[in-house]
């Protein structure tokens, strides 16, 4: 079966001066048939975007986000406050570039988090088959048929609320998809002959999986990677919505939108504007994750 | 056929049994005692210790799990702790608007798709496909929670013409009850539009590529005709499956936008509820919507198997 990165394999199997040359033609190779897609492009632009915000959000914003009377309550647009001041007299601006901190931590960590256990799981399950594999997958089944937003309210009223729990709540309902991609890619490639050469060497299982499969069922475990984290935030802003997240007065963005609710008819921008650059967000990253998708992994292309 | 249904079936009790245990243990990790929380303030060492074994809660883990289990089976998922009223009831009450709303929201993401679908996949590479497919992934990009807030600003706030909140079954006042749920269901139903448009677009591209449409087209049938009478119906057989999938994601999509329209669903009684540490109801609801989709899953597979003669065989 023909395999997009084979060559990535390789470093495994084969002396290291052969393959110098084609992972660098194939990392240029890859990066021209993703400029080549305006969408991604956009999308690697506002993800960049989004990341500049958080990692200087203290040099960027130009209030403290959690000082309350900075202006007065409400207040739309002005050139003070370029998206106007919430009901406590915040400056809205400063609290949407700190709420990309969280968005994003929790987005990148939740996800992350759900990979190394998803990937995991997905690994043991697919190598060793059998009863192993049967029970693991069962319970995967079982995760996967909740909707992940339900499954991360359970997750929030076990745990309760803050930073850390959200992440943990976001990240499982995230393991079952990573764990099944996996597994249906190690599938196939266990029955390759290397594998084969490598178990009649005496090579562990252990390290058959770390060495030779990992690297061979990498491509589709990124692509999944970089659909999800627009999922990820997505849910973190739902549970945030509804109160259920990080607790006032931490800036982020679905509290930011929940809180505006109230004065949508003398304030609508306390409301609209924080949804609008969780929109961007969104979209951007759904358009990196296609692009990515494309490039890396185009047996999945729709 | 019948071998498949029945595996699958099973298939679905094997899965639902899973969901049971799973929701089971993470109640069980609760921080709390349970029993303390039904009792209130004021309570007798000899009232907690008969409610402590009214409930099992004295026996091991194993045997209470089959206890909860058997009565789950009856329909009986047990009492509030706040105001001791039956957890089945007050669910029930709150599945249904969910449920019209999720309804209600299929029947507008159809509406919409469906057209912008075939038009994308028709003139291909247009301005058409570009701007049908832009929508379709802001519709699907847009949280649900805010594009409720803005429809809800600029429809009821500044035109005045739908209610910004509330909910009345349509089936009881089927004029009212159904002007309450256009908002609602055009915020969840343009996330479901979003992606259905682009799995028409591109069945229909692939079904348009197929031998059989080659010799139409060679026998001269016209590209409209195509299209309507000999492509359409192959191209939305996999609509289907995407009902299936995406049924838990409007599930899960229905519980924020009804806290934006204040719509007495699932959503609402579930975060109530963790709000106020009723973990019966929490336990109730987060089992009735899994159970939903689980169901909601195995019908649409059933459905797919009888629409499409080859996945039978696999």
């Amino acid at each position: 079966m023909a395999r997009p990165l084979d060559v990535e394999a390789l470093p495994a199997q084969a002396p290291v001066a052969a393959m110098a040359a084609p992972s660098v033609g194939t990392a240029r190779r890859w990066w021209r048939r993703f400029a080549r897609n305006r969408g991604a492009v956009f999308g690697l632009g506002v993800f960049l975007a989004v990341v500049v915000m958080a990692l200087f959000a203290d040099v960027l914003a130009p209030y403290d986000p959690v000082a309350q009377g900075v202006g007065p309550a409400n207040e739309a647009p002005s050139r003070a406050h370029w998206a106007g001041t919430d009901s406590f007299g915040r400056d809205l601006l400063s609290r949407i570039i700190y709420g990309a901190r969280i968005a994003l931590a929790v987005g990148i960590v939740a996800v992350l988090l759900a990979m190394v256990v998803g990937v995991t799981l997905g690994l043991v399950a697919g190598y060793y088959g059998g009863p192993v594999d049967a029970v693991i997958m069962r319970v995967m089944d079982g995760l996967f048929a909740f909707p992940i937003i339900i499954l991360a309210i359970a997750m929030m009223a076990v745990m309760g609320f803050g930073v850390k729990n959200v992440i943990i709540a976001v990240a499982v309902g995230f393991i079952a998809p990573f764990a099944r991609v996996t597994r249906a890619d190690v599938l196939a490639v266990k029955e390759e002959p290397y594998i084969e050469a490598a178990r009649l060497a005496g090579v562990s299982g252990p390290a058959i999986i770390a060495r030779h499969v990992l690297p061979n069922v990498l491509a589709p475990i990124i692509v999944q990677a970089a659909l999800r984290v627009s999922g990820a935030i997505i849910t973190e802003a739902g549970l945030s919505f509804l109160g259920l997240g990080p607790p006032p007065p931490t800036p982020v963005w679905g509290s930011m939108i929940a809180e505006g609710r109230n004065f949508i008819v003398m304030a609508p921008h306390v409301s609209t504007i924080p949804g609008i650059a969780l929109m961007v967000t969104i979209v951007g990253l759904n358009l990196l994750g296609d692009g990515l998708r494309d490039t890396l992994d185009p047996r999945l292309r729709r | 056929m019948l071998r498949f249904f029945l595996s699958r079936i099973g298939q679905t009790l094997a899965v639902l049994l899973t969901v049971s245990v799973i929701i089971f243990v993470l109640m069980r990790l609760i921080p709390g005692d349970p029993v303390l929380m039904m009792l209130g303030d004021d309570f007798t060492q000899e009232a907690y210790q008969q409610l402590r074994a009214k409930l099992g809660f004295d026996r091991s883990i194993v045997t209470q799990y089959l206890i909860w289990l058997q009565a789950i089976l009856r329909g009986d998922l047990g009492d509030s702790y706040l105001n001791h009223e039956r957890v089945s009831r007050l669910v029930w009450e709150a599945f249904l608007p969910t449920l019209s709303l999720v309804v209600a929201s299929m029947l507008v993401g159809m509406l919409v798709a469906v057209p912008s679908g075939i038009v994308a996949a028709m003139r291909k590479n247009s301005a058409w496909d570009w701007g049908s497919m832009g929508f379709a992934i802001f519709a699907y990009s847009m949280p649900s929670f805010w594009k409720g807030i803005v429809l809800i600003w600029i429809f009821s706030v500044h035109l005045g013409w739908f209610p910004a909140v509330g909910y009345v079954h349509p089936w009881e006042d089927v004029w009212g009850g159904t002007w309450r749920l256009v908002l609602p269901a055009i915020t969840l139903g343009t996330f479901f539009s979003g992606l259905v448009a682009r799995i028409i677009r591109s069945s229909l591209l692939e079904v348009l590529d197929q031998d059989y449409i080659k010799a139409a087209r060679a026998r001269g049938v016209r590209r409209a005709a195509l299209v309507y009478r000999h492509a359409l119906a192959n191209a939305l057989i996999p609509v289907v499956t995407v009902i299936g999938l995406q049924f838990g994601a409007l599930l899960g999509g229905a519980v924020l936008t009804e806290t934006v329209f204040g719509i007495p669903g699932m959503g609402r009684l579930t975060v109530a509820a963790i709000l106020n540490r009723d973990y019966a109801i929490v336990q109730g609801a987060i089992l009735v919507g899994v159970v939903a989709v689980v169901v909601v899953n195995l019908v649409v597979d059933l459905a797919y198997a009888f629409l499409n003669p080859r996945i039978r065989v696999a």
